[in-house]
C-alpha cells in the first residue's frame, strides 16, 4: 500500500532514467541521507561516531570498491587491504612533501596512486582467470605491504613504517571531534555511492556484467576486455584507496602497514558476500553487519556465560567469535547466496503487493 | 658453491613440505571443483587433535589412528552440511564458504584441543646429517629428509590409489566430468565425501610434519597462504605439479631471501629482509604470464 509504483508516470527521459525511480525510493533515500546528516550528529555519543559509525562508512566504502572489482567486473580479488594502505600512505606523503596542498585533493590524489597501483596488479587479470587470479592479487597484498615496511622513504624514516597522519583541515577549519569526522567521511562516502550507483548503470558497467558473466562473450560482442577489465581495477582500487586514506586520517590517526592484513581484506571480502555480490546497497549493509557482529558478540556471549553459569575466559570467547564467524558465512551462502540485498529485494515485491498479495 | 648447494637442497627440501599442503588443494579441486582454503585450517586441526589425543594419554599411533578418524568425520560433515547444500553455486561461492570454514575450524578446533603452541614429538630428531657434514660441510636437516620420504612414499601411494583401485577410477571419473560420471551410475556424493577424508588424511600427513617442525600452533594455519604459489604454479589440478611447484617454489625461495636483500641493500640502502613473504606469489604470478594455466594444469578451453 505504502510502496507502490502504479500511477507515477515518467513524461520525459530524465524521469525515466532517474537514479531513483520510484517515488518512495527517492524519499526513502531522501530522509536516509536527513537522519545521517542531521539527525545522527544530535543524538550519537562519541563512542558511536569513532567506534561504530565512522569505521562502518570507511569499511562501506571499501566494500563498494571490492564490489565493483567482484560484483560487477567478476574479477575476485583478495588485496583491497593492500590498496587502502597505498591510499593512507599516499595521502600522508602528499601532505607531507607538498606544502599546503588541501587534505581532499591528497585524498583524491591517494585514490589516483592506489588506482596506478591497482592497474599495475591488474594486468595479470588479462592472462589469469579465476582462482589462478584471485592467488595472484594475494602477490599485490603481500608485496605491498611488505613495501611500505621496508622502504623508509614511504613512512617518513619512521621505525617499522608506522605513520601519523597530518591535522585534518578544510578550508581553514580543522577538524578535531568525531562528529566533524563523521560528516566528513559521510559527505564522501555518500558522493562516491552516488557516483557508484550511477557508474554500475552506465555503459561501462553494463560492460563490466558482461566480462563478469562471460568474457569470451563479452569480447565477441565486441567489448575491448583490457581496457575493461583494467577500469575496473582503477575504479576498484581507487575507492580502495580512499577509503585507506580516510581509515588513517578520520579513523585511526596512526596506523601501520602491517595493520592492512590478508585479514582484512578478507573481511572486506565478507562484507560483500554477505552484503550482496554486485550490489551498491549490498556493501553497507554487509559492512554493517561484519562490523556490528563483532561487537555483538563481545556483549552477548559474556551475558550468555554469566546466564549459564559458564566461565568463558577472553580467548574462548575470541575463538567462539570466529567460530560463528565461519559458520554464518557458510550460513548466509547455503541460505542466501545473494546476500542481504536479496533479501531486501524480496522485501520489496513483498511490499508492493502488501496487504493484498492476490 | 657449498654454501649454494646447501641452501639449494636447504629451499628444495623445504618445498617439498608445501607440497604436502598443496597437494590437499589439489586432490580436492581436482574432484570436486572446490577451490578448499581451508586446506590450512585443516592442517591446524589435524595436527591439533594429535597432539590433544597425546595429552589425553594415548600413544603416538593411537592418536594417529584417532586423529585420522576425526579428519574423516569432519571431512564428511563438511561435505553433507556445506558443500551438498551449495551444488550448482558458482564456483566463487563455494570458494567463499571454504573461507568460512577455514574461520570455523580455526575457532572450534583451539577451543577442543586448547590454543597453547605444543610440541609434536615423533621421534625424528632436527639435526644436521653427520655424513654429509663431514664429507661436504654442509648442513643438510635430517628431519627435512624425513619429511622429503614421507611426501614422497604419500604421492606414491596416492598415485597408486588413484591408478588401480576402483575409488580411485571413480574419482578420477568425477573429475573428468560429473555429469559423466553420474550417468553411469558413480555416486558422486560418496565420492565427494571419500575425497574430503583423502584431503583429511592428506591434511593430516602435512599437520603431523609442520607441527613436529615448528610446533603446533595457530601458524599453522599459514601454511596454506605457503602452498596457494606452489599450487597456481603447479595447476590447479596436477598432483605432481604440486610436487615440482612445490620444489620450484621452495628451492627459489630460499635462494632470493639469500641473494636479493644484499642487491637491494646496495641500492636503496635499509633491510631488505623477509622478501620470503611474496616473493614466491610474484614468481608464480610471472610464471602465469607466460602459462596461464600453471605448469601441468589442464589447458582451458573457452566455450560461448
Amino acid at each position: 500500500m505504502l510502496y507502490r509504483e502504479a500511477g507515477q508516470f515518467k513524461t520525459t527521459y530524465a524521469a525515466d532514467q532517474q537514479l531513483f525511480p520510484i517515488r518512495q525510493d527517492r524519499i526513502g533515500v531522501i530522509t536516509l541521507l536527513l537522519v545521517a546528516f542531521l539527525g545522527v550528529p544530535l543524538f550519537a555519543s562519541e563512542y558511536w561516531f569513532s567506534a561504530i559509525l565512522i569505521p562502518f562508512l570507511i569499511f562501506a566504502l571499501a566494500a563498494l570498491g571490492l564490489n565493483v572489482l567482484t560484483g560487477y567486473a567478476g574479477q575476485l580479488s583478495l588485496g583491497s587491504a593492500a590498496f587502502m594502505a597505498v591510499g593512507a600512505y599516499a595521502a600522508y606523503n602528499f601532505q607531507l612533501r607538498i606544502e599546503g596542498i588541501p587534505i581532499l585533493v591528497s585524498f583524491a590524489l591517494a585514490g589516483l596512486t592506489a588506482a596506478g597501483v591497482g592497474i599495475l596488479f591488474g594486468l595479470p587479470s588479462l592472462r589469469i582467470k579465476g582462482f589462478y587470479l584471485a592467488v595472484a592479487t594475494l602477490a599485490a597484498q603481500f608485496f605491498i605491504v611488505w613495501c611500505l615496511t621496508k622502504f623508509p622513504w614511504l613512512s617518513n624514516n619512521s621505525s617499522s613504517g608506522v605513520i601519523s597522519t597530518q591535522k585534518l583541515i578544510i578550508f581553514g577549519h580543522e577538524l578535531t571531534t568525531p562528529v566533524e569526522k563523521y560528516l566528513l567521511v559521510l559527505s564522501i562516502v555518500v558522493v562516491m555511492a552516488l557516483a557508484a550507483k550511477n557508474m554500475v548503470r552506465s555503459s561501462t558497467g553494463r560492460a563490466w556484467m558482461a566480462v563478469r558473466d562471460m568474457d569470451v562473450a563479452a569480447s565477441v560482442i565486441g567489448i575491448k576486455l583490457m581496457p575493461t577489465k583494467l577500469l575496473a581495477f582503477a575504479v576498484s582500487s581507487f575507492y580502495c584507496g580512499v577509503a585507506g586514506a580516510l581509515y588513517a586520517f578520520c579513523y585511526l590517526g596512526s596506523v601501520e602497514p602491517d595493520g592492512f592484513s590478508l585479514e582484512m581484506s578478507f573481511k572486506i571480502l565478507f562484507m560483500i558476500i554477505i552484503g550482496g555480490v554486485g550490489s551498491i546497497m549490498g556493501s553497507f549493509l554487509g559492512a554493517a553487519f561484519i562490523l556490528l557482529l563483532p561487537i555483538f558478540l563481545d556483549v552477548a556471549l559474556p551475558f550468555l556465560a554469566g546466564l549459564f553459569g559458564l566461565p568463558f575466559s577472553s580467548a574462548t570467547v575470541s575463538h567462539i567469535q570466529i567460530t560463528v564467524f565461519g559458520a554464518l558465512i557458510m550460513f548466509f551462502l547455503i541460505v542466501e547466496p545473494h546476500g542481504l540485498a536479496r533479501l531486501w529485494q524480496i522485501a520489496k515485491e513483498k511490499l508492493r503487493l502488501w496487504p493484498f498479495p492476490h | 658453491m657449498n654454501f649454494f648447494l646447501e641452501v639449494l637442497i636447504g629451499g628444495l627440501l623445504s618445498g617439498v613440505m608445501y607440497a604436502l599442503v598443496a597437494l590437499g588443494f589439489v586432490m580436492i579441486y581436482k574432484a570436486s571443483g572446490v577451490f578448499n582454503f581451508a586446506q590450512g585450517a585443516m592442517v591446524y586441526l589435524a595436527a591439533l587433535s594429535v597432539v590433544g589425543c597425546i595429552e589425553q594419554g594415548a600413544p603416538l599411533w593411537l592418536a594417529i589412528i584417532l586423529a585420522f578418524i576425526i579428519m574423516t568425520l569432519f571431512g564428511i560433515a563438511t561435505e553433507k552440511f556445506v558443500l551438498r547444500k551449495l551444488v550448482n553455486q558458482p564456483p566463487i561461492a563455494l570458494f567463499m564458504a571454504t573461507i568460512g570454514l577455514a574461520f570455523f575450524i580455526e575457532g572450534i578446533a583451539p577451543m577442543v584441543f586448547g590454543s597453547d603452541p605444543r610440541a609434536l614429538e615423533l621421534g625424528i630428531v632436527d639435526e644436521p646429517l653427520p655424513w654429509v657434514m663431514d664429507n661436504w660441510n654442509m648442513v643438510i636437516s635430517k628431519f627435512d629428509l624425513v619429511a622429503a620420504g614421507v611426501a614422497g612414499v604419500l604421492v606414491a601411494t596416492l598415485a597408486l590409489f588413484f591408478q588401480y583401485t576402483r575409488i580411485g577410477r571413480a574419482l578420477r571419473a568425477v573429475a573428468d566430468d560429473h555429469q559423466a560420471a553420474l550417468s553411469i551410475g558413480i555416486p558422486l556424493q560418496h565420492i565427494w565425501a571419500i575425497v574430503w577424508g583423502v584431503a583429511g588424511f592428506v591434511a593430516l600427513v602435512a599437520g603431523m610434519m609442520w607441527g613436529a617442525r615448528n610446533g603446533v600452533q595457530f601458524a599453522l594455519t599459514f601454511t596454506a597462504l605457503k602452498a596457494l604459489p606452489v599450487l597456481i604454479l603447479g595447476g590447479f589440478t596436477s598432483v605432481p605439479g604440486a610436487i615440482i611447484g612445490g620444489l620450484i617454489i621452495g628451492a627459489s625461495e630460499k635462494l632470493a631471501e639469500i641473494y636479493i636483500p644484499p642487491v637491494m641493500q646496495d641500492l636503496f640502502g635499509g633491510n631488505f629482509g623477509g622478501i620470503e613473504g611474496w616473493f614466491p606469489y610474484v614468481l608464480a604470478l610471472l610464471f602465469l604470464l607466460v602459462r596461464p594455466e600453471g605448469l601441468f594444469g589442464e589447458k582451458h578451453i573457452d566455450r560461448v
